[in-house]
Protein backbone atom coordinates (compact mmCIF):
# COMPACT_ATOMS: atom_id res chain seq x y z
CA UNK A 1 0.00 0.00 0.00
CA UNK A 2 1.40 3.37 -0.93
CA UNK A 3 1.71 5.96 1.86
CA UNK A 4 -0.52 8.91 1.24
CA UNK A 5 0.75 12.44 1.13
CA UNK A 6 -0.71 14.28 4.19
CA UNK A 7 -2.19 16.95 1.93
CA UNK A 8 -4.05 14.26 -0.04
CA UNK A 9 -5.31 12.79 3.21
CA UNK A 10 -6.50 16.19 4.35
CA UNK A 11 -8.24 16.73 1.03
CA UNK A 12 -9.99 13.33 1.24
CA UNK A 13 -11.26 14.02 4.77
CA UNK A 14 -12.38 17.53 3.88
CA UNK A 15 -14.37 16.20 0.92
CA UNK A 16 -15.86 13.39 3.01
CA UNK A 17 -16.97 15.89 5.65
CA UNK A 18 -18.50 18.12 2.99
CA UNK A 19 -20.35 15.18 1.44
CA UNK A 20 -21.67 13.99 4.81
CA UNK A 21 -22.83 17.52 5.62
CA UNK A 22 -24.60 17.87 2.27
CA UNK A 23 -26.36 14.53 2.78
CA UNK A 24 -27.38 15.20 6.36
CA UNK A 25 -28.19 18.91 6.54
CA UNK A 26 -31.66 18.92 4.93
CA UNK A 27 -32.82 15.89 6.91
CA UNK A 28 -31.36 17.20 10.15
CA UNK A 29 -33.19 20.47 9.57
CA UNK A 30 -36.47 18.63 8.96
CA UNK A 31 -35.96 16.78 12.26
CA UNK A 32 -35.18 20.03 14.09
CA UNK A 33 -38.25 21.71 12.59
CA UNK A 34 -40.43 18.86 13.81
CA UNK A 35 -39.42 19.47 17.45
CA UNK A 36 -39.08 23.28 17.42
CA UNK A 37 -41.75 25.64 18.66
CA UNK A 38 -43.66 27.58 16.01
CA UNK A 39 -42.13 30.73 17.47
CA UNK A 40 -38.58 29.50 16.90
CA UNK A 41 -39.44 28.63 13.29
CA UNK A 42 -40.93 32.01 12.47
CA UNK A 43 -38.35 34.44 13.81
CA UNK A 44 -35.81 36.38 11.82
CA UNK A 45 -32.94 35.75 12.23
CA UNK A 46 -33.91 32.09 12.29
CA UNK A 47 -33.17 30.14 15.47
CA UNK A 48 -31.25 27.05 14.34
CA UNK A 49 -31.25 25.30 17.71
CA UNK A 50 -34.67 25.19 19.39
CA UNK A 51 -35.09 26.77 22.83
CA UNK A 52 -36.69 23.60 24.01
CA UNK A 53 -37.47 20.33 22.38
CA UNK A 54 -41.13 19.77 21.88
CA UNK A 55 -42.62 16.46 20.74
CA UNK A 56 -46.26 17.55 20.82
CA UNK A 57 -46.63 17.34 17.03
CA UNK A 58 -45.69 13.66 17.03
CA UNK A 59 -48.36 13.04 19.65
CA UNK A 60 -50.83 15.13 17.68
CA UNK A 61 -50.27 13.15 14.48
CA UNK A 62 -50.27 9.76 16.15
CA UNK A 63 -53.43 10.07 18.23
CA UNK A 64 -56.97 9.94 16.95
CA UNK A 65 -59.31 12.70 17.99
CA UNK A 66 -62.39 13.84 16.11
CA UNK A 67 -61.46 16.20 13.21
CA UNK A 68 -57.84 16.32 14.30
CA UNK A 69 -54.85 16.28 12.01
CA UNK A 70 -54.00 12.93 13.59
CA UNK A 71 -57.16 11.25 12.39
CA UNK A 72 -56.54 12.10 8.74
CA UNK A 73 -52.84 11.33 9.03
CA UNK A 74 -53.31 7.91 10.62
CA UNK A 75 -56.02 7.04 8.10
CA UNK A 76 -53.63 7.84 5.25
CA UNK A 77 -50.87 5.84 6.88
CA UNK A 78 -53.21 2.87 7.20
CA UNK A 79 -54.23 3.26 3.54
CA UNK A 80 -50.61 3.39 2.40
CA UNK A 81 -49.83 0.30 4.41
CA UNK A 82 -52.84 -1.56 2.99
CA UNK A 83 -52.18 -0.54 -0.63
CA UNK A 84 -48.46 -1.30 -0.45
CA UNK A 85 -48.99 -4.68 1.23
CA UNK A 86 -51.71 -5.82 -1.18
CA UNK A 87 -49.78 -4.64 -4.23
CA UNK A 88 -46.56 -6.30 -3.01
CA UNK A 89 -48.27 -9.65 -2.37
CA UNK A 90 -50.05 -9.47 -5.72
CA UNK A 91 -46.79 -8.64 -7.50
CA UNK A 92 -44.96 -11.56 -5.87
CA UNK A 93 -47.81 -13.89 -6.78
CA UNK A 94 -47.41 -13.26 -10.53
CA UNK A 95 -43.69 -12.49 -10.45
CA UNK A 96 -42.48 -15.74 -8.86
CA UNK A 97 -43.83 -18.13 -11.53
CA UNK A 98 -43.12 -15.58 -14.29
CA UNK A 99 -39.53 -14.95 -13.24
CA UNK A 100 -38.82 -18.67 -12.79
CA UNK A 101 -40.25 -19.43 -16.20
CA UNK A 102 -38.12 -16.76 -17.92
CA UNK A 103 -35.04 -17.81 -15.99
CA UNK A 104 -35.43 -21.49 -16.96
CA UNK A 105 -36.43 -21.13 -20.60
CA UNK A 106 -34.11 -19.48 -23.08
CA UNK A 107 -36.68 -18.90 -25.81
CA UNK A 108 -39.31 -16.30 -26.60
CA UNK A 109 -40.20 -15.96 -22.93
CA UNK A 110 -37.21 -13.63 -22.63
CA UNK A 111 -38.58 -11.41 -25.37
CA UNK A 112 -41.84 -11.28 -23.44
CA UNK A 113 -39.89 -10.08 -20.42
CA UNK A 114 -38.18 -7.31 -22.42
CA UNK A 115 -41.62 -6.19 -23.54
CA UNK A 116 -42.89 -6.16 -19.97
CA UNK A 117 -39.87 -4.24 -18.69
CA UNK A 118 -40.06 -1.74 -21.53
CA UNK A 119 -43.75 -1.03 -21.06
CA UNK A 120 -43.39 -0.49 -17.35
CA UNK A 121 -40.93 2.32 -17.97
CA UNK A 122 -43.53 4.22 -20.01
CA UNK A 123 -44.80 7.44 -18.45
CA UNK A 124 -47.92 6.84 -16.30
CA UNK A 125 -49.64 9.79 -18.00
CA UNK A 126 -49.96 7.49 -21.04
CA UNK A 127 -52.22 5.10 -19.10
CA UNK A 128 -53.99 7.28 -16.62
CA UNK A 129 -56.99 8.56 -18.61
CA UNK A 130 -58.40 5.15 -19.64
CA UNK A 131 -57.77 3.73 -16.16
CA UNK A 132 -59.67 6.68 -14.73
CA UNK A 133 -62.57 6.06 -17.16
CA UNK A 134 -62.65 2.37 -16.26
CA UNK A 135 -62.50 2.87 -12.49
CA UNK A 136 -65.12 5.58 -12.69
CA UNK A 137 -67.45 3.37 -14.77
CA UNK A 138 -67.03 0.52 -12.27
CA UNK A 139 -67.59 2.84 -9.32
CA UNK A 140 -64.14 1.82 -8.12
CA UNK A 141 -62.48 5.20 -7.68
CA UNK A 142 -61.35 6.15 -4.18
CA UNK A 143 -60.70 2.54 -3.22
CA UNK A 144 -57.62 1.07 -1.62
CA UNK A 145 -58.10 -2.16 -3.52
CA UNK A 146 -58.31 -0.52 -6.99
CA UNK A 147 -55.22 1.51 -6.23
CA UNK A 148 -53.34 -1.69 -5.32
CA UNK A 149 -54.39 -3.25 -8.64
CA UNK A 150 -53.17 -0.17 -10.54
CA UNK A 151 -49.86 -0.33 -8.62
CA UNK A 152 -49.32 -3.83 -9.97
CA UNK A 153 -48.50 -2.16 -13.29
CA UNK A 154 -45.33 -0.82 -11.63
CA UNK A 155 -44.59 -3.53 -9.06
CA UNK A 156 -45.15 -6.72 -11.05
CA UNK A 157 -42.65 -6.04 -13.89
CA UNK A 158 -40.08 -4.67 -11.49
CA UNK A 159 -40.33 -7.66 -9.14
CA UNK A 160 -40.24 -10.14 -12.02
CA UNK A 161 -37.06 -8.66 -13.36
CA UNK A 162 -35.41 -8.56 -9.96
CA UNK A 163 -36.41 -12.16 -9.14
CA UNK A 164 -35.33 -13.48 -12.52
CA UNK A 165 -31.71 -12.67 -11.78
CA UNK A 166 -32.04 -14.40 -8.38
CA UNK A 167 -33.42 -17.54 -10.00
CA UNK A 168 -30.56 -17.38 -12.51
CA UNK A 169 -28.17 -17.79 -9.59
CA UNK A 170 -29.61 -21.17 -8.54
CA UNK A 171 -27.89 -23.99 -10.41
CA UNK A 172 -30.45 -25.59 -12.68
CA UNK A 173 -28.83 -29.00 -12.03
CA UNK A 174 -30.32 -29.21 -8.53
CA UNK A 175 -33.82 -28.83 -9.93
CA UNK A 176 -33.10 -31.23 -12.80
CA UNK A 177 -31.82 -33.89 -10.39
CA UNK A 178 -35.00 -33.66 -8.34
CA UNK A 179 -37.04 -33.81 -11.51
CA UNK A 180 -35.29 -37.00 -12.61
CA UNK A 181 -36.04 -38.45 -9.17
CA UNK A 182 -39.68 -37.90 -10.06
CA UNK A 183 -40.46 -34.77 -8.04
CA UNK A 184 -43.36 -32.67 -9.31
CA UNK A 185 -42.85 -28.97 -10.05
CA UNK A 186 -44.72 -27.84 -6.95
CA UNK A 187 -42.52 -30.10 -4.80
CA UNK A 188 -39.36 -28.79 -6.43
CA UNK A 189 -40.47 -25.24 -5.78
CA UNK A 190 -41.46 -25.83 -2.18
CA UNK A 191 -38.45 -27.93 -1.24
CA UNK A 192 -35.66 -26.43 -3.35
CA UNK A 193 -36.25 -23.28 -5.36
CA UNK A 194 -38.18 -21.11 -2.92
CA UNK A 195 -36.07 -21.93 0.16
CA UNK A 196 -32.90 -21.19 -1.82
CA UNK A 197 -34.27 -17.86 -3.05
CA UNK A 198 -35.89 -16.94 0.27
CA UNK A 199 -33.69 -13.92 1.02
CA UNK A 200 -34.00 -12.68 -2.57
CA UNK A 201 -37.79 -12.98 -2.37
CA UNK A 202 -37.79 -10.93 0.83
CA UNK A 203 -35.55 -8.30 -0.77
CA UNK A 204 -37.74 -8.16 -3.86
CA UNK A 205 -40.82 -7.79 -1.70
CA UNK A 206 -39.29 -4.95 0.30
CA UNK A 207 -38.23 -3.10 -2.86
CA UNK A 208 -41.74 -3.50 -4.23
CA UNK A 209 -43.18 -2.22 -0.96
CA UNK A 210 -40.95 0.87 -1.16
CA UNK A 211 -42.10 1.59 -4.72
CA UNK A 212 -45.75 1.41 -3.64
CA UNK A 213 -45.13 3.48 -0.49
CA UNK A 214 -43.55 6.24 -2.61
CA UNK A 215 -46.16 6.33 -5.35
CA UNK A 216 -47.94 9.64 -5.75
CA UNK A 217 -49.32 10.22 -9.25
CA UNK A 218 -52.00 7.49 -9.39
CA UNK A 219 -52.91 8.04 -5.74
CA UNK A 220 -53.41 11.76 -6.38
CA UNK A 221 -55.82 11.05 -9.24
CA UNK A 222 -57.71 8.01 -8.00
CA UNK A 223 -58.31 8.81 -4.32
CA UNK A 224 -60.47 11.52 -2.84
CA UNK A 225 -60.85 11.20 0.92
CA UNK A 226 -59.80 9.39 4.07
CA UNK A 227 -61.18 6.08 2.82
CA UNK A 228 -58.35 5.72 0.28
CA UNK A 229 -55.98 8.72 0.35
CA UNK A 230 -52.42 7.54 0.82
CA UNK A 231 -49.66 9.10 2.86
CA UNK A 232 -47.96 10.78 -0.10
CA UNK A 233 -51.20 12.53 -1.05
CA UNK A 234 -51.86 13.52 2.56
CA UNK A 235 -48.39 15.08 2.81
CA UNK A 236 -48.76 16.90 -0.49
CA UNK A 237 -52.07 18.26 0.84
CA UNK A 238 -50.36 19.46 4.00
CA UNK A 239 -47.47 21.04 2.07
CA UNK A 240 -49.74 22.83 -0.39
CA UNK A 241 -52.57 23.60 2.02
CA UNK A 242 -53.25 26.32 4.51
CA UNK A 243 -51.30 24.72 7.34
CA UNK A 244 -49.30 27.50 8.95
CA UNK A 245 -47.40 25.27 11.37
CA UNK A 246 -44.31 24.36 9.34
CA UNK A 247 -43.22 22.05 12.13
CA UNK A 248 -46.33 19.91 11.65
CA UNK A 249 -45.53 19.45 7.94
CA UNK A 250 -41.97 18.47 8.87
CA UNK A 251 -43.27 15.98 11.46
CA UNK A 252 -45.52 14.33 8.89
CA UNK A 253 -42.52 14.11 6.56
CA UNK A 254 -40.34 12.49 9.22
CA UNK A 255 -43.02 9.92 10.06
CA UNK A 256 -43.62 9.07 6.39
CA UNK A 257 -39.90 8.74 5.73
CA UNK A 258 -39.20 6.51 8.72
CA UNK A 259 -40.35 3.13 7.32
CA UNK A 260 -38.59 3.48 3.94
CA UNK A 261 -35.39 4.78 5.54
CA UNK A 262 -35.30 1.79 7.90
CA UNK A 263 -35.97 -0.58 5.00
CA UNK A 264 -33.30 1.26 2.98
CA UNK A 265 -30.63 0.65 5.62
CA UNK A 266 -31.74 -2.95 5.90
CA UNK A 267 -31.42 -3.37 2.12
CA UNK A 268 -28.02 -1.67 1.91
CA UNK A 269 -26.23 -4.81 0.73
CA UNK A 270 -28.66 -5.68 -2.05
CA UNK A 271 -29.25 -2.09 -3.08
CA UNK A 272 -27.23 -2.14 -6.29
CA UNK A 273 -29.25 -4.94 -7.89
CA UNK A 274 -32.44 -3.08 -7.10
CA UNK A 275 -31.12 0.26 -8.29
CA UNK A 276 -30.09 -0.91 -11.72
CA UNK A 277 -33.44 -2.63 -12.10
CA UNK A 278 -35.10 0.76 -11.82
CA UNK A 279 -36.03 0.51 -8.16
CA UNK A 280 -36.40 4.24 -7.92
CA UNK A 281 -39.04 6.57 -9.19
CA UNK A 282 -38.02 10.17 -9.84
CA UNK B 1 -39.07 -37.56 -18.48
CA UNK B 2 -41.10 -34.72 -19.85
CA UNK B 3 -40.79 -33.72 -23.46
CA UNK B 4 -39.80 -30.33 -24.80
CA UNK B 5 -43.25 -29.29 -25.95
CA UNK B 6 -44.70 -29.78 -22.51
CA UNK B 7 -41.81 -27.86 -20.96
CA UNK B 8 -42.37 -24.99 -23.32
CA UNK B 9 -46.12 -25.00 -22.75
CA UNK B 10 -45.58 -25.13 -19.01
CA UNK B 11 -43.22 -22.18 -19.02
CA UNK B 12 -45.77 -20.13 -20.98
CA UNK B 13 -48.46 -21.15 -18.50
CA UNK B 14 -46.30 -19.93 -15.62
CA UNK B 15 -45.69 -16.66 -17.43
CA UNK B 16 -49.36 -16.26 -18.35
CA UNK B 17 -50.60 -14.52 -15.16
CA UNK B 18 -47.94 -11.81 -15.54
CA UNK B 19 -48.63 -11.33 -19.24
CA UNK B 20 -52.40 -11.27 -18.69
CA UNK B 21 -52.03 -8.73 -15.92
CA UNK B 22 -49.75 -6.53 -18.03
CA UNK B 23 -52.13 -6.67 -20.98
CA UNK B 24 -54.95 -5.72 -18.65
CA UNK B 25 -53.33 -2.80 -16.78
CA UNK B 26 -50.77 -1.51 -19.30
CA UNK B 27 -51.59 -2.79 -22.79
CA UNK B 28 -55.29 -2.05 -22.77
CA UNK B 29 -55.05 1.47 -21.27
CA UNK B 30 -52.26 2.34 -23.70
CA UNK B 31 -54.35 1.20 -26.68
CA UNK B 32 -57.30 3.12 -25.30
CA UNK B 33 -55.19 6.27 -24.90
CA UNK B 34 -54.30 6.00 -28.59
CA UNK B 35 -58.00 5.76 -29.47
CA UNK B 36 -58.99 8.65 -27.17
CA UNK B 37 -56.25 10.89 -28.59
CA UNK B 38 -58.09 10.98 -31.95
CA UNK B 39 -61.32 12.22 -30.35
CA UNK B 40 -62.70 15.17 -28.41
CA UNK B 41 -63.52 12.97 -25.37
CA UNK B 42 -64.10 14.87 -22.15
CA UNK B 43 -63.12 13.47 -18.77
CA UNK B 44 -66.66 13.38 -17.46
CA UNK B 45 -68.29 11.79 -20.51
CA UNK B 46 -70.70 13.29 -23.03
CA UNK B 47 -70.72 12.90 -26.82
CA UNK B 48 -67.46 11.79 -28.35
CA UNK B 49 -66.51 12.78 -31.91
CA UNK B 50 -63.76 11.46 -34.11
CA UNK B 51 -61.29 14.24 -34.85
CA UNK B 52 -58.58 12.43 -36.77
CA UNK B 53 -55.24 14.13 -36.29
CA UNK B 54 -56.75 17.45 -35.16
CA UNK B 55 -55.55 17.11 -31.54
CA UNK B 56 -52.00 16.43 -32.68
CA UNK B 57 -52.07 19.35 -35.10
CA UNK B 58 -53.33 21.61 -32.35
CA UNK B 59 -50.63 20.51 -29.91
CA UNK B 60 -47.78 20.70 -32.41
CA UNK B 61 -48.88 24.14 -33.64
CA UNK B 62 -48.93 25.66 -30.15
CA UNK B 63 -45.77 27.56 -29.13
CA UNK B 64 -46.68 26.85 -25.48
CA UNK B 65 -46.12 23.14 -26.12
CA UNK B 66 -42.54 23.72 -27.20
CA UNK B 67 -41.92 25.83 -24.10
CA UNK B 68 -43.08 22.90 -21.98
CA UNK B 69 -40.85 20.49 -23.93
CA UNK B 70 -37.92 22.86 -23.50
CA UNK B 71 -38.55 23.11 -19.75
CA UNK B 72 -38.58 19.31 -19.54
CA UNK B 73 -35.33 19.04 -21.49
CA UNK B 74 -33.70 21.66 -19.28
CA UNK B 75 -34.82 19.79 -16.17
CA UNK B 76 -33.38 16.53 -17.54
CA UNK B 77 -30.07 18.08 -18.64
CA UNK B 78 -29.44 20.08 -15.48
CA UNK B 79 -30.58 17.42 -12.99
CA UNK B 80 -29.08 14.36 -14.62
CA UNK B 81 -25.93 16.26 -15.59
CA UNK B 82 -25.35 17.35 -12.00
CA UNK B 83 -26.28 13.91 -10.66
CA UNK B 84 -23.74 12.31 -13.00
CA UNK B 85 -20.96 14.69 -12.01
CA UNK B 86 -21.66 14.69 -8.28
CA UNK B 87 -22.34 10.94 -8.26
CA UNK B 88 -19.05 10.18 -10.01
CA UNK B 89 -17.07 12.44 -7.66
CA UNK B 90 -18.75 10.96 -4.59
CA UNK B 91 -18.01 7.43 -5.84
CA UNK B 92 -14.33 8.26 -6.47
CA UNK B 93 -14.16 9.70 -2.95
CA UNK B 94 -15.83 6.69 -1.32
CA UNK B 95 -13.45 4.42 -3.22
CA UNK B 96 -10.58 5.94 -1.16
CA UNK B 97 -9.68 4.49 2.20
CA UNK B 98 -10.53 6.76 5.14
CA UNK B 99 -11.97 6.45 8.64
CA UNK B 100 -15.74 6.76 8.66
CA UNK B 101 -16.11 5.64 5.05
CA UNK B 102 -18.78 3.11 6.05
CA UNK B 103 -20.80 5.84 7.75
CA UNK B 104 -20.71 8.19 4.76
CA UNK B 105 -21.65 5.27 2.52
CA UNK B 106 -24.62 4.46 4.73
CA UNK B 107 -25.65 8.15 4.72
CA UNK B 108 -25.96 7.92 0.94
CA UNK B 109 -28.99 5.69 1.51
CA UNK B 110 -30.91 8.50 3.25
CA UNK B 111 -31.81 10.66 0.24
CA UNK B 112 -32.50 7.58 -1.85
CA UNK B 113 -34.89 6.10 0.72
CA UNK B 114 -36.73 9.36 1.39
CA UNK B 115 -40.04 9.27 -0.52
CA UNK B 116 -40.06 11.77 -3.41
CA UNK B 117 -43.05 13.61 -1.98
CA UNK B 118 -41.36 13.95 1.41
CA UNK B 119 -38.22 15.20 -0.33
CA UNK B 120 -40.22 17.79 -2.24
CA UNK B 121 -42.04 18.87 0.92
CA UNK B 122 -38.78 19.14 2.84
CA UNK B 123 -37.19 21.38 0.23
CA UNK B 124 -40.34 23.44 -0.03
CA UNK B 125 -40.00 24.19 3.66
CA UNK B 126 -36.29 24.93 3.22
CA UNK B 127 -37.03 27.38 0.36
CA UNK B 128 -39.88 29.07 2.26
CA UNK B 129 -39.82 32.78 1.30
CA UNK B 130 -40.66 34.08 4.78
CA UNK B 131 -38.90 31.81 7.24
CA UNK B 132 -37.02 29.17 5.22
CA UNK B 133 -33.61 27.84 6.18
CA UNK B 134 -32.14 28.58 2.75
CA UNK B 135 -32.89 32.28 3.08
CA UNK B 136 -31.73 32.33 6.69
CA UNK B 137 -28.44 30.59 5.91
CA UNK B 138 -27.54 32.74 2.93
CA UNK B 139 -28.56 35.97 4.68
CA UNK B 140 -26.56 35.10 7.79
CA UNK B 141 -23.55 34.24 5.62
CA UNK B 142 -23.97 37.60 3.91
CA UNK B 143 -24.45 36.06 0.46
CA UNK B 144 -27.87 37.67 -0.14
CA UNK B 145 -29.26 40.98 1.19
CA UNK B 146 -32.90 40.08 1.55
CA UNK B 147 -35.11 37.01 1.72
CA UNK B 148 -36.20 35.77 -1.70
CA UNK B 149 -38.98 33.57 -2.96
CA UNK B 150 -36.85 30.89 -4.59
CA UNK B 151 -39.85 28.89 -5.81
CA UNK B 152 -41.97 31.96 -6.48
CA UNK B 153 -39.73 33.60 -9.09
CA UNK B 154 -39.69 32.26 -12.66
CA UNK B 155 -35.95 32.88 -12.83
CA UNK B 156 -35.01 30.58 -9.97
CA UNK B 157 -37.84 28.06 -9.49
CA UNK B 158 -36.58 25.41 -11.94
CA UNK B 159 -33.04 25.55 -10.53
CA UNK B 160 -34.37 25.26 -6.99
CA UNK B 161 -36.31 22.14 -7.98
CA UNK B 162 -33.26 20.73 -9.76
CA UNK B 163 -31.19 21.10 -6.58
CA UNK B 164 -33.82 19.15 -4.62
CA UNK B 165 -33.88 16.47 -7.31
CA UNK B 166 -30.09 16.24 -7.46
CA UNK B 167 -29.85 15.88 -3.70
CA UNK B 168 -32.23 12.92 -3.79
CA UNK B 169 -30.87 11.16 -6.87
CA UNK B 170 -27.10 11.65 -7.05
CA UNK B 171 -26.59 8.88 -4.45
CA UNK B 172 -28.16 6.43 -6.91
CA UNK B 173 -25.52 7.25 -9.52
CA UNK B 174 -22.81 7.28 -6.84
CA UNK B 175 -23.70 3.88 -5.39
CA UNK B 176 -23.81 2.24 -8.83
CA UNK B 177 -20.49 3.86 -9.79
CA UNK B 178 -18.96 2.83 -6.45
CA UNK B 179 -19.96 -0.80 -6.96
CA UNK B 180 -18.30 -0.65 -10.38
CA UNK B 181 -15.12 0.92 -8.97
CA UNK B 182 -14.85 -1.80 -6.37
CA UNK B 183 -15.10 -4.47 -9.03
CA UNK B 184 -11.75 -3.33 -10.49
CA UNK B 185 -9.27 -6.09 -9.55
CA UNK B 186 -6.71 -4.97 -6.97
CA UNK B 187 -3.84 -6.55 -8.90
CA UNK B 188 -4.70 -4.44 -11.91
CA UNK B 189 -4.52 -1.22 -9.92
CA UNK B 190 -1.33 -2.28 -8.19
CA UNK B 191 0.26 -3.23 -11.51
CA UNK B 192 -0.58 0.19 -12.96
CA UNK B 193 1.04 1.92 -9.98
CA UNK B 194 4.16 -0.24 -10.32
CA UNK B 195 4.31 0.52 -14.02
CA UNK B 196 4.48 4.17 -13.04
CA UNK B 197 1.18 5.29 -14.53
CA UNK B 198 0.04 8.70 -13.27
CA UNK B 199 -3.38 9.24 -11.66
CA UNK B 200 -5.06 10.35 -14.90
CA UNK B 201 -3.73 7.54 -17.08
CA UNK B 202 -4.53 5.03 -14.30
CA UNK B 203 -8.11 6.34 -14.27
CA UNK B 204 -8.43 6.23 -18.03
CA UNK B 205 -6.77 2.91 -18.77
CA UNK B 206 -7.55 0.84 -15.67
CA UNK B 207 -10.68 2.18 -13.99
CA UNK B 208 -12.73 3.72 -16.79
CA UNK B 209 -13.33 0.44 -18.66
CA UNK B 210 -14.99 -0.99 -15.54
CA UNK B 211 -16.90 2.20 -14.82
CA UNK B 212 -18.32 3.14 -18.16
CA UNK B 213 -20.95 0.38 -18.50
CA UNK B 214 -22.68 0.69 -15.12
CA UNK B 215 -22.43 4.48 -15.27
CA UNK B 216 -24.16 4.54 -18.65
CA UNK B 217 -26.93 2.34 -17.25
CA UNK B 218 -27.39 4.67 -14.28
CA UNK B 219 -27.46 7.83 -16.39
CA UNK B 220 -29.87 6.47 -19.00
CA UNK B 221 -32.14 5.19 -16.22
CA UNK B 222 -32.08 8.65 -14.65
CA UNK B 223 -32.83 10.31 -18.01
CA UNK B 224 -35.89 8.06 -18.50
CA UNK B 225 -37.14 8.87 -15.01
CA UNK B 226 -36.36 12.59 -15.16
CA UNK B 227 -38.15 12.91 -18.48
CA UNK B 228 -41.37 11.69 -16.80
CA UNK B 229 -40.95 14.02 -13.81
CA UNK B 230 -44.20 14.90 -12.07
CA UNK B 231 -44.20 14.34 -8.28
CA UNK B 232 -41.44 16.69 -7.17
CA UNK B 233 -42.64 19.53 -9.40
CA UNK B 234 -46.29 19.08 -8.50
CA UNK B 235 -45.56 19.29 -4.78
CA UNK B 236 -43.10 22.18 -5.04
CA UNK B 237 -44.64 24.52 -7.63
CA UNK B 238 -47.47 22.81 -9.55
CA UNK B 239 -45.73 23.97 -12.73
CA UNK B 240 -45.63 27.63 -11.78
CA UNK B 241 -44.72 30.44 -11.40
CA UNK B 242 -45.74 31.66 -14.86
CA UNK B 243 -45.40 28.09 -16.20
CA UNK B 244 -41.65 28.26 -15.62
CA UNK B 245 -41.53 24.71 -14.20
CA UNK B 246 -44.28 23.13 -16.29
CA UNK B 247 -43.06 19.83 -17.72
CA UNK B 248 -44.83 17.50 -20.16
CA UNK B 249 -46.34 15.29 -17.42
CA UNK B 250 -47.74 18.36 -15.66
CA UNK B 251 -49.18 19.60 -18.96
CA UNK B 252 -50.94 16.27 -19.59
CA UNK B 253 -52.33 16.28 -16.05
CA UNK B 254 -53.68 19.80 -16.48
CA UNK B 255 -55.20 19.19 -19.92
CA UNK B 256 -56.80 15.87 -19.02
CA UNK B 257 -57.83 16.43 -15.42
CA UNK B 258 -57.92 20.17 -14.64
CA UNK B 259 -59.40 21.19 -18.02
CA UNK B 260 -61.15 17.83 -18.58
CA UNK B 261 -59.80 17.58 -22.14
CA UNK B 262 -59.11 13.84 -22.13
CA UNK B 263 -58.62 13.64 -25.90
CA UNK B 264 -56.15 16.51 -26.10
CA UNK B 265 -54.33 15.30 -22.98
CA UNK B 266 -54.10 11.83 -24.50
CA UNK B 267 -52.46 13.13 -27.65
CA UNK B 268 -49.79 14.95 -25.64
CA UNK B 269 -49.26 11.81 -23.56
CA UNK B 270 -48.70 9.80 -26.73
CA UNK B 271 -46.13 12.25 -28.10
CA UNK B 272 -44.40 11.75 -24.76
CA UNK B 273 -44.65 7.96 -25.10
CA UNK B 274 -42.89 8.13 -28.47
CA UNK B 275 -39.96 10.04 -27.00
CA UNK B 276 -39.86 7.72 -23.95
CA UNK B 277 -39.93 4.69 -26.22
CA UNK B 278 -36.76 5.91 -27.93
CA UNK B 279 -35.02 6.34 -24.59
CA UNK B 280 -36.22 2.97 -23.31
CA UNK B 281 -35.07 1.22 -26.49
CA UNK B 282 -31.67 2.75 -25.91
CA UNK B 283 -31.68 1.52 -22.33
CA UNK B 284 -32.69 -2.05 -23.18
CA UNK B 285 -30.09 -2.12 -25.98
CA UNK B 286 -27.36 -1.09 -23.56
CA UNK B 287 -28.47 -3.67 -21.00
CA UNK B 288 -28.50 -6.41 -23.63
CA UNK B 289 -25.06 -5.45 -24.85
CA UNK B 290 -23.76 -5.61 -21.30
CA UNK B 291 -25.35 -9.01 -20.82
CA UNK B 292 -27.68 -7.93 -18.01
CA UNK B 293 -30.57 -9.25 -20.07
CA UNK B 294 -29.41 -12.42 -21.71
Amino acid sequence: MERRNPWVSFFVYACALLLALFLLAPILWMLIMSVSSTNDLTTIPLRWIPEQIDFHRYIELLTVAENSAGKAFLASMRNSLAVATMATLGALLVAIPGAWSVSRSPGRQRLALYAVVATYMLPPVALVVPIYFALSALGALNSVFSLAVVYLSILAPFTTWLLKSSFDNIPQEIELAAMIDGARLDQIWRRITLPLTGPALATGGLFAFLLAWDEFFYALLFTADQRAKTLTVAIADLAGGRVSDYGLIATAGVLAALPPVLIGFFLQKSLIAGLTTGGVKG
Amino acid sequence: MMNGNWMSLRSWLLLAPLLALMTFIIGWPLAKTVAVSFTDAKLLGGDVHWLGLANYQKVLAAPAFYEVVWTTIRFVLISVGAEFLLGLLAALLLDQKFHGRGIVRALMILPWALPTVVNATMWRLIYNPDFGAFNALFTQLGLIDAYRSWLGEPGSALYAICLADVWKNFPLVALIALAALQSVPRELRAAAVIDGAGPWSRFRAVILPYLIGPLTVAVVLRIIEAFKVFDIIWVMTRGGPANSTKTISILVYQQAFSFQQAGLGGSIALIMVLISALLITGYVTILRKQGELK
